[in-house]
């Protein structure tokens, strides 16, 4: 056979490992496959090429991808992630390791994910994390399956309507398969109508509600008074929050919500068209042993030293198989070293100069914005780094100009809005630029 | 590797930072912020200088074994050599800087790795098209099976509420139909550790929305009735769901959709390469027979005529009826599916026909080197993986207690002599399950080291339990109390 870089093996090797099988060809090892699976075709794959095709073959790719600056939010964020991340994690025995069923030679992923669950804890000042989800989306999905744990009899679950979009397809899709009848309840003012929650909370068959922390409209949501709404009729409060603005914001426990989820992006995760990302799941005491997913916990081995293993397994699918109220076999573990890393270099004064940085930003692109005379205000509810206006201009030539100029900005939304997000990673003066290039456009 | 005691909130000291921001130039700032919206205290994380948290990350990662340490005969798990090309890729700032939302112009190279990739993986394994959009192989599975029921749902047939799954199964597969609201009736295996048709026979009625499997199953053995059996699903009108976990072995030898799978999942983290991070990211996409092609998830990519886009987005107005819907946030592990790719582009069609075989050259051989010191329930060829069930000598005649070695110490004695453990106590068909897969990166040599160790183990057993009972002895921590940390669980940094 012809040399190929991944595999050890010489033709002399292949000869004397047969003969220990006592097989007289690599086809005899398939002896056992019928006849008419074997694929006896040729693939309609490329031919092999060598690293530096390949290189050379993506760079070409990538080129082909615009590079452009990020005005733009909607579940995904271009924050800044320090150099540090990238080198920590980049190192091979994270990156190489399996999950760490063998606590003895991965207590090194052990020790990260309860420094990662400590954190999502802070952030969120609710009692215990898990070792992370997929995405933001599959968290709040999760969430749903949970809160129908937690109340069995009850197969309803109210989603707020200011939720972001791909977080209420995705929940949508896991409730049609699994069971569970869902309501919208309706935003008003750009807000999660309270009075809406009253009325479908009424019939008192309801498990869980999802609402927003920071919503599709970019609005700090005003969640006084839900927990007890939700409480009173025997269900669970969720809240899907930003993590990143949670280090400012209200917390999820301060609203008394028993569930927070969220996506981890926020916290030094490059966009990279969309994942990998990783999604959060932090809970109540009480809630803990239905909380589906990995956990990392504290123990100490034989000779008294402090030592991590992953613990509560009995909740989890390979031990329930079809009892399970989740599949979730695996953690975003690597996802979750980006979060803990980037969270012990911002500390609590970089995570609010990344908020401060942000929110100045986006309030001068906002005042910007309505000066000159194309947007109006959609809502006059606070905001953090993200908000919506209303184009007065067709808003497909307005994202035209802007990308023609180097800005990905002004993403419209189903309701016919504009999204606007800016991070600490833009400057005062790519703002200016940017709004002189809407201020100049013949729209 | 040695044992490094600190968490980073230890490290600790108020006023310390590990971060470098530009200044506030606009004259606004967050505490602007009605106060009825704000958090009452600072998070309590650490404050820690730049060159802490590069240490104290070191520190740690010398405590981890990984594939670039030593060998992984983990059964079930394909811990192949991740490529290190693939990392270089996936960190090109022409794919790591790309909003997800950004219009399809923009991004046509990415576009371009997702089309080239749903071609490549249905060239690999005869299905017609893929969604990549699962983020790992148990979303794969219930993505799959969310289009299972979508396809009966399609057609007006509400009724096929069931799903047969071997007894052999991987756990993820009776827990991904639970959570996809379908009940799990259970096939049994034959003596011969394959499925019972027999036992399958009367299962299928008008119920059954499909049938779960994977081939090569749990144990390593291909299933001969392959094809017999996807004629009896199909003529009672289910859909036959191929679980990619155990593909490795087929890679370039057999195409599950010529064995008449409708559905699959792929594990790209497996079979692609791509590296397992600890637990994850993966990414798990689904492959489809031409007919299910509509039922795939959204968003997907489409071309129209030179050019790609994007069509079943969230408020994008498309229309996609027939679609199973949404499943995660965006396309999917975009940066696994670039190494994937990577990985695919490398191989190329020739040296691609040599991953199945090479790997199933390697089961065969350690399974034939250890079968003197290790009970093998089924004889014969196995494809990537085989299982043993526990020693043949366990040495409890000798032992003074009367106790022998069992599986989990043969796995913790391994880990003494530079090797990971083998899967233990799965297949649940065992006992003493030990469940060996070596993929196909690892050489003759490597291969021979773990077999001299494997039976110094069993000697060591047969003459002195004792020493695998103790095991590990030189690694970092020794046998933790699990018990204890179930019990009361420490679950976060307490001060």
């Amino acid at each position: 056979m012809g040399q190929f870089a991944y595999f050890p093996h010489t033709d002399e090797d292949i000869s004397l490992m047969l003969e220990r099988i006592g097989v007289g060809s690599l086809d005899g090892l398939y002896s056992d496959v019928p006849e008419d699976c074997l694929f006896k075709g040729v693939y309609d794959l490329p031919e092999a090429m060598s690293e530096m095709e390949v290189r050379r073959h993506f760079e070409a790719l990538g080129a082909k991808n615009s590079k452009l600056k990020i005005f733009a939010g909607l579940g995904a964020y271009d924050h800044y992630a320090p150099s540090v991340i990238q080198y920590i994690v980049s190192r091979s025995e994270f990156l190489t390791a399996y999950t760490p069923y063998q606590c003895e030679i991965s207590q090194g992923t052990l020790r990260y994910i309860f420094e990662y669950q400590s954190m999502i804890c802070m952030l969120t000042g609710l009692a215990v994390s898990n070792a992370s989800l997929y995405d933001g989306p599959t968290a709040a999905a999760e969430a749903m399956r949970m809160s129908v744990a937690c109340s069995p009899k009850k197969k309803r679950v109210l989603l707020s309507a200011a939720l972001l979009p791909n977080v209420l397809r995705v929940v949508e899709t896991y409730a049609r398969y699994y069971g569970v009848e869902l309501t919208l309840v309706e935003a008003e003012g750009g807000q999660t109508s309270r009075a809406a929650l009253e009325r479908e909370l009424a019939p008192g068959d309801v498990a869980g509600v999802i609402v927003p922390g920071i919503n599709r409209y970019g609005i700090v949501e005003n969640l006084e008074g839900f927990a007890d709404l939700v409480h009173d009729r025997k269900g669970l409060l969720i809240e899907y929050c930003d993590p990143s603005a949670l280090a400012v914001t209200k917390t999820p426990a301060e609203w008394g919500a028993d569930i927070a989820v969220g996506d981890g992006q926020s916290l030094g995760i490059p966009l990279c068209y969309g994942g990998p990302y990783v999604g959060f799941m932090a809970t109540t005491d009480a809630c803990l042993r239905k909380m589906p997913g990995r956990i990392v916990g504290q123990t100490a081995d034989k000779d008294g030293k402090r030592s991590y293993v992953l613990t509560l397994q009995a909740r989890e699918q390979h031990i329930r198989r079809e009892k399970a109220t989740s599949n979730i076999c695996s953690n975003e573990s690597l996802m979750a070293l980006f979060v803990t890393v980037y969270l012990s270099l911002m500390g609590p004064e970089g995570m609010k100069r990344v908020n401060d940085l942000s929110y100045a930003g986006a309030h001068y692109l906002h005042d910007r914005l309505l000066s000159t005379g194309k947007f109006a205000e959609a809502f006059d509810k606070p905001f953090l780094k993200e908000f919506v206006l209303k184009p007065l201009v067709p808003a497909d030539r307005l994202q035209e100009v802007l990308l023609s100029g180097g800005y990905f900005a002004a993403v419209q939304t189903e309701e016919g809005y504009v999204n606007f997000c800016v991070t600490e990673k833009r400057t005062k003066a790519e703002i200016d630029a940017m709004v002189s290039i809407i201020q100049e456009a013949e729209l | 590797m040695r044992y490094y005691d600190k968490l980073i909130f230890e490290l600790s000291k108020k006023g310390r930072t590990g971060f470098s921001l530009p200044c506030n130039e606009y004259g606004r700032h967050v505490s602007e912020l009605p106060s009825e919206l704000k958090r009452s205290s600072s998070p309590e994380l650490p404050e820690v200088s730049e060159v802490d948290v590069v240490r104290h990350y070191t520190n740690l990662s010398q405590m981890n074994f990984g594939v670039d340490t030593g060998f992984y005969p983990l059964g079930s798990c394909t811990m192949k050599y991740n490529p290190k090309i693939n990392e270089e890729i996936a960190a090109m700032s022409g794919f790591s800087s790309l909003h997800p939302l950004q219009p399809a112009c923009t991004v046509q190279g990415a576009l371009e790795v997702y089309e080239a990739m749903d071609k490549a993986l249905s060239a690999l394994t005869g299905m017609a098209a893929f969604t990549l959009n699962p983020c790992a192989g148990a979303h794969g599975e219930l993505t799959g099976l969310m289009i299972m029921r979508q396809y009966h749902i399609s057609r007006g047939d509400f009724g096929r509420t069931k799903v047969i799954v071997p007894d052999s199964a991987h756990g993820t597969n009776p827990a991904s139909a639970a959570v996809c609201g379908l009940e799990v009736v259970v096939v049994k295996s034959n003596a011969d550790g394959r499925i019972d048709l027999a036992d399958l026979k009367p299962l299928l009625d008008d119920s059954v929305a499909g049938m779960m499997m994977t081939n090569p199953n749990t144990l390593g053995l291909f299933e001969t009735e392959i094809i017999r059996i996807a004629e009896m699903v199909h003529a009672a009108g289910g859909l036959l769901y191929y679980d990619g976990a155990n593909m490795n072995p087929l890679l370039g030898k057999v195409r599950p959709g010529d064995m008449g799978f409708d559905i699959l999942h792929l594990n790209l983290h497996k079979t692609f390469s791509t590296p397992h991070g600890g637990g994850g990211p993966g990414a798990g996409p689904v492959g489809v027979s031409e007919a299910l092609r509509d039922l795939l998830p959204v968003p997907k990519v489409v071309r129209e005529g030179s050019a790609l886009k994007v069509v079943g987005r969230a408020g994008s107005g498309d229309e996609t009826p027939l679609s199973a819907g949404e499943v995660s946030a965006f396309l999917g592990n975009f940066g696994i599916i670039l190494r994937a790719y990577a990985y695919i582009l490398m191989l190329g069609k020739e040296n691609v026909r040599m991953v199945g075989p090479l790997s199933v050259l390697n089961a065969n051989y350690v399974k034939e080197c250890l079968k003197d010191s290790y009970k093998l329930p089924m004889e014969g060829v196995c494809k990537h993986e085989f299982v043993f069930d526990g020693l043949i000598d366990d040495g409890a005649s000798k032992a003074a207690d009367g106790q022998g070695a069992t599986t989990l110490d043969v796995a913790k004695r391994l880990l003494d002599f530079g090797f990971h453990a083998p899967t233990i106590y799965f297949p649940l068909l065992f006992h003493q399950a030990l469940m060996i897969e070596p993929t196909e990166t690892e050489s003759k040599e490597t291969l021979d080291a773990f077999i001299d160790v494997m039976h110094r183990i069993a000697a060591e057993a047969a003459e002195n339990p004792a020493v695998l009972r103790e095991a590990p002895h030189g690694t970092p921590i020794s046998r933790p109390d699990e018990t204890t940390a179930a019990r009361k669980p420490i679950l976060k940094w307490n001060g």
